[in-house]
């Protein structure tokens, strides 16, 4: 047994992508069961509706919703986690990283479409293409950032980085918006439409009276973050450069003397959580169809939330708070409504995000899994 | 901030104001927003002095497709209309100000346009939530505005002399389009969704008081501020399967919203309001315009071709800006329009040039044969009828949005205050 | 070439040259702008005069005299020729003391808060709850104004609420720092962060279930407090009218009334920033800022320091926000938006953390910088783009220059360079803080 688990195969494929497995189910199912107790208990309130059978009708829509947007705040949260793990600082701008990412992606579709490739070519090539390249130009730019605003202040007091790291946020926002209004007249980019992706898979399940309905970029969204995920664990616990980011992120001053070059491995750093956030960009932008230079402010957020929610500089924590926090938020937002029979409803779907952050801080400080980040945060 | 540097930038300043001192007064380079000239009058008539008349609308940004084609239309009728004025010897020049669809600059400039006693009218503004604490400042000032696009009951139902509009209101509007749903879609359920606006909540519950009296089934009155991601309004939307989903707001949330709704699987009709009118909603909408129950929305500024007097005027405004008017050019051209005319009836009236309350009295008292209709004003400065439009989307992409054919138009008359 | 302005500048600050040059600008300034009321740069002019008086050896009566008749008399006067200027000073003033106590949590107390807006929305809607028809508004349609709906209140209530809107910031900052004080620098950024929008989000949906705030519609009318009866104003009235041109309207003095209102709070704000530093809550700031552990082993009560920074600095913007409310007779929840909190942010940075002077120099040169410089900058490219005009070299059209290179729209970026370069190249700001300077200059003497 401990031959098989110590198995690279294992411990690198199975485990997290059981692990991924397990959170996603879990949570998913807690809160489900959570939902419908609440419908019980409060089923005799509402004389209009049948409280129940309406929760149920669009259950499963909704778990695969929060799911897909979950797993979208997970690989962002990675961004924000990776670096905190680092150099213990809240890199502010990754929200405009990511957006980043997402508008080269899908200027790069455009621009294939702009050419008449985008109907010839295999479509999974293409977002294939539009993901590299995000992550290509996201990575760099994450590099770019750190160079010019926050190395300079390393050593600086806490705040000095942090509100850089704003200024840095504001900045990329308008000199995106700039640059696109200058070459292209407008600031919104629409995806271009091609291939398959807005089609359904429908999963008839005995028993539920609704089919499971799959939308294929859902799939391919959920499909393509899980392969980051295990590949971004094999990463930082399977190769030297992940080991060296361990290092530096438990003491960097040893991780130096040990002949580790800490300026690479915190440039590293970024360009991973860089890269992962430009590609999430463009899987989040296969979804909404339209982005604009602040689309990225409130996933940021969100995912931020979620990486304090999993525990801090923890990158299990990060997988799963995002989960959580996609969840809850496609429960409340869709739920929300039909429980207060209209007084409350979606529009509360973004501070949702807030309350759980101020909670968590107040009752468990160190997030869901987070044991080591006690003594840095 | 380095105190030599501060000494000497003062000496500087000083030297130089000793300088100009000496010199002519030379006009500041960024001094007032002065762009058009007025067209040169054939004969050479007495000065009378100069007259601005001030556009606001978004120049920049979102909405500013709509925001520039007011201030263009507007442009050019002062081109083409402003003779009058230069033959009474007035020097009449366009004063435009980008509001950027903003409460607070929209007051800020209001308070720069009231500073200038040369500004006897004003064109303006695009959003009702800019134009409502814009206008405290135009009325406490006395100068006179003319509304072309907010259709926000509250901006006349103030009653300030001052505050003019010449399209229809919301409170007509919303009526008209739940109508619309009613009798000729058959509509039983209605699924009601708006942008947290001042303008587009104002339209929703316009139309959920309408539909409730008709006995409809709103389904629920959802206000979103999201732009990419819409599934959680979604999932409850298509498990209820309304006949029509009503979205009170802009083109460029509305279309990616219809989108994914479309993609979930809603069937019905989508139903918008006047903030849909924009060839870009094509673009970001896609066939989700034309598949199941397709796309309708109202409007209170119908396309050009819709008014047969402007036939003329789409040919110069396309020859001079090199695109075909967005909506609201007209309007900005009509309004100019009686700014003109009224300033003209207020100088002949007054015997040289006119105060602001003259303006302001004369616009009320004017009757004015304009693109759109013969405009005159009520009491509060509504337009006792105004004309509504339902337009009925074909259009897939940007290039097509000519295709849309109006299936309605109505003149309602105006609920007063 | 250095030494010549060396040399210079230390005969400029010398002898009778100080006096001389302040007093000569200022008369420049108030004149070129009396002459050109509407030219950008003679009011630029006129705003450089302030800056001059705090840097040079003058006698301290002298400033003080100068500072109060350049902010007390020519100013208004000057606002009351062209009414654009009393909306660029009263902003400034608004700024000026939100600056202030934002600088309370963040340069005396070491604490970011980045949704400091939020209590300057706090104080805005208290009074445009009560100072409206809303109350009686409370179970109708947002948006709908049902006749016969009355204000709640007379307008003289308005004193009481610019007290209860201090208040409530206070109580609002206190239930705000309760729960988070816990946390450390960069958490309390983001929770402060969440606060603010959590504020503003309320304000846009608490139309329903009972109409509180009247939601994206926002609340209008609101009333404004009276004016100083007829018999003070008639003498101004006639006084100013050869002055400005023109007899003074009500209006006017509304907004010249207002900014003497903000003027007051500020002199509140320095008074209580002033006196607070120098006593033992402003050292156990400073101790907290420096070290938070050292500070709890000195035996400083770190839950009490920490409340009363956020109550302090969150009360300034109650004020504010009553005056704001009242001298717009409109709020809207878009005004209370996080590019808000952070251009507060970006004064305070600017001018310099912890340093009053600094501080207020930041709000001004932002205010001037969004609202006229950007904005003239605009119109002026607007009008090269309308013109025949080419740059000559490079052969370009400024017709053919996009209209979206729209300086007035790009704050953003503006406070985004702002922010950046001040951390990387001062970090303590273009006037850095009062004890920084008493350093060096005992230093060189």
């Amino acid at each position: 047994m401990k031959q098989f688990t110590s198995n690279p195969f294992y411990k690198f494929i199975i485990f997290p992508i059981g692990q991924i497995l397990v959170f996603a189910l879990g949570a998913s199912l807690v809160l489900s069961l959570f939902t419908v107790l609440l419908a019980y208990i409060f089923r005799s309130a509402m004389t209009e509706f049948d409280l129940v059978e309406r929760v149920l009708l669009i259950l499963p829509q909704v778990v695969i919703n929060g799911l897909t947007i979950g797993f979208v705040y997970s690989t962002i949260a990675l961004g924000y986690t990776m670096v905190y793990g680092v150099l213990e600082f809240i890199n502010f701008s990754h929200s405009e990283i990511f957006m980043v990412g997402g508008i080269v992606g899908v200027e790069l579709m455009a621009y294939f479409d702009h050419t008449g490739a985008l109907q010839t070519m295999n479509q999974y090539v293409i977002i294939a293409l539009a993901i590299l390249l995000g992550m290509v130009i996201s990575g760099s730019l994450a590099v770019t950032v750190e160079r010019v605003a926050y190395k300079p202040l390393r050593g600086a007091p806490r705040l000095v980085p942090l509100i850089s790291a704003i200024g840095m946020s504001f900045f990329l926002q308008d000199a995106v918006r700039l640059i696109l209004s200058l070459t292209t007249g407008e600031f919104n980019v629409i995806l271009p439409n091609f291939g398959t992706f807005d089609e359904f898979l429908i999963l008839a399940v005995p028993g539920i009276a609704t089919p499971l309905r799959f939308q294929i970029k859902s799939i391919l969204l959920v499909g393509v973050t899980v392969l980051m995920l295990v590949g971004l664990n094999y990463l930082v616990n399977g190769t030297k450069i992940g080991k060296a980011i361990r290092a530096v992120a438990q003491d960097r001053p040893s991780a130096s003397l040990m002949g580790i070059n800490v300026n690479m491995i915190i440039s590293i750093t970024f360009l991973i959580g860089g890269a992962l956030g430009g590609a999430a960009g463009v899987l989040f932008a296969l979804k909404a169809t339209k982005l604009d230079p602040f689309v990225g402010f409130f996933p940021g957020l969100k995912a931020f939330t979620a990486a304090v929610l999993g525990g801090i500089g923890n990158l299990t924590g990060a997988l799963l708070g995002g989960l959580i926090l996609g969840l809850l938020e496609s429960f409340s937002a869709s739920y929300l409504s039909t429980f207060t029979n209209g007084a409350f409803g979606a529009e509360y779907k973004d501070i949702f995000a807030f309350a759980v952050l101020i909670l968590v801080l107040i009752l468990r400080p160190s997030g869901l899994l987070g044991q080591t980040v006690g003594q840095k945060a | 901030m380095n105190k030599r540097l501060l000494a000497l930038l003062s000496v500087l300043v000083l030297a130089s104001m000793v300088l100009a001192a000496c010199g002519t007064p030379a006009p500041v380079a960024t001094e007032a927003p002065v762009v058009t000239e007025a067209p040169v009058a054939t004969e050479a008539p007495v000065s009378m002095g100069t007259i601005k008349i001030a556009t606001q609308s978004p120049l920049s940004g979102g909405q500013s497709l709509l925001g520039v084609a007011i201030k263009q239309g507007a442009e050019l009728a002062l081109e083409q209309l402003g003779g009058d004025l230069a033959a009474m010897g007035y020097d009449v020049q366009l004063a435009p100000y980008d509001d950027q669809a903003t409460p607070d600059v929209g007051v800020a400039n209001a308070k720069n346009i009231v500073a200038d006693s040369e500004i006897l009218c004003g064109v303006g503004h695009l959003n009702s939530g800019v134009m409502i604490p814009s206008s405290e400042e135009y009325h406490t000032a006395g100068l006179a505005f003319i509304s072309p696009a907010n259709t926000n009951p509250v901006v006349t139902t103030r009653g300030y002399l001052e505050v003019n509009r010449i399209v229809g209101r919301d409170d007509v509007q919303a009526p008209a389009a739940e109508e619309y749903a009613f009798s000729t879609l058959g509509a039983k359920s209605v699924f009601i969704i708006h942008d947290k606006t001042a303008y587009g909540q104002g339209v929703a519950e316009f139309f959920r008081v309408a539909a409730e009296e008709d006995g409809i089934t709103v389904v629920d009155f959802v206000g979103t501020e999201e732009t990419a991601n819409f599934d959680a309004i979604i999932a409850p939307l298509v498990a209820s399967t309304p006949d029509v989903v009503f979205f009170a707001g802009i083109y460029n949330q509305a279309g990616v919203f219809f989108k994914q709704a479309r993609e979930a699987g809603f069937e019905g009709t989508f139903l918008g309001t006047d903030g849909m009118d924009s060839s870009d909603l094509a673009d970001l909408a896609g066939d989700a315009l034309t598949t199941g129950g397709g796309m309708a929305y109202t409007t209170v500024a119908g396309p050009a071709s819709a008014y047969p007097s402007a036939a003329q005027f789409v040919e110069d405004y396309t020859a001079k800006y090199g695109a075909a008017p967005e909506a609201y050019a007209s309007q900005g051209y009509d309004a100019m329009g009686v700014c003109l005319a009224s300033i003209k009836a207020a100088a002949e009236a007054a015997g040289g040039t006119p105060t602001r309350a003259q303006v302001a009295e004369a616009i009320r008292a004017i009757s004015y044969e304009g693109l759109t209709s013969t405009i005159a004003f009520d009491d509060i400065g509504d337009l006792p009828f105004a004309k509504y439009f339902i337009i009925k989307v074909n259009a897939t992409s940007k290039d097509t949005w000519g295709t849309n054919e109006i299936i309605a138009s109505f003149d309602l008359p105006s609920p007063g205050k | 070439m250095k030494t010549f302005f060396s040399e210079l500048f230390k005969k400029a600050n010398s002898g009778f040259w100080p006096i001389f040059i302040t007093l000569g600008l200022l008369i420049a300034g108030t004149i070129s702008v009396y002459q050109n009321p509407r030219s950008l740069s003679a009011f630029l002019t006129l705003m450089l005069c302030p800056l001059l008086v705090y840097f040079m050896k003058i006698n301290m009566k002298v400033k003080v005299f100068i500072g109060l008749l350049l902010i007390v008399v020519i100013l208004p006067v000057l606002g009351i020729r062209n009414i654009f200027y009393l909306e660029v000073i009263f902003q400034m003033a608004v700024f000026a003391a939100l600056a202030l106590g934002l600088n309370i949590v963040i340069g005396m107390a070491g604490l970011l808060d980045l949704g400091y807006v939020a209590f300057y929305a706090v104080g805005a809607y208290t009074w445009a709850i009560f100072g409206s028809k809303q109350l009686s508004l409370l179970h109708s349609i947002p948006g709908a104004a049902p006749a016969g709906a009355e204000f709640a209140l007379s307008p003289n209530y308005f004193w009481l609420f610019l007290f209860l809107g201090v208040g409530l910031a206070a109580l609002a900052g206190i239930l705000l720092g309760l729960p988070v004080l816990r946390l450390r620098g960069d958490y309390l950024a983001i929770v402060t962060l969440g606060f603010g929008e959590v504020i503003r989000v309320l304000a846009l949906n608490l139309d329903k279930p009972i109409n509180l705030t009247n939601g994206p519609q926002g609340i209008t009318p609101i009333q404004r407090p009276p004016l100083p009866p007829e018999f003070i104003l008639a003498p101004i009235r006639s006084l100013l009218t050869p002055i400005v041109g023109h007899v003074p309207t009500d209006a006017e003095f509304y907004n010249v009334f207002f900014y003497f209102l903000a003027l007051i709070v500020i002199m509140i704000a320095i008074l209580v920033a002033t006196r607070l530093e120098d006593s033992r809550i402003g050292r156990a700031w400073t101790a907290i800022r420096e070290d938070e552990t050292a500070a709890i082993a000195m035996g400083i009560p770190l839950v009490k320091m920490k409340l009363a920074a956020f109550a302090a600095g969150a009360s300034f913007a109650g004020g504010m926000g009553v005056l704001y409310a009242a001298n717009r007779t409109f709020v809207s929840p878009e005004t209370f938006s996080f590019l808000q909190s952070i251009g507060v942010l970006t004064m305070v940075i600017l001018g310099g953390l912890g340093s009053i002077p600094g501080v207020i120099f930041g709000a001004s040169a932002v205010v001037i910088l969004n609202i006229q410089v950007l904005q003239n900058f605009s119109l002026y490219l607007s009008e090269l783009r309308q013109s025949d005009a080419v740059i000559p070299i490079i052969n370009f059209a400024w017709k053919d220059l996009s209209n979206q290179l729209d300086p007035a729209k790009y704050q953003k970026l503006v406070f985004g360079i702002i922010l950046v370069v001040m951390m990387i190249f001062r970090p303590s700001g273009l006037i850095p803080a009062e004890r920084r300077k008493r350093e060096l200059v005992e230093d060189k003497e």
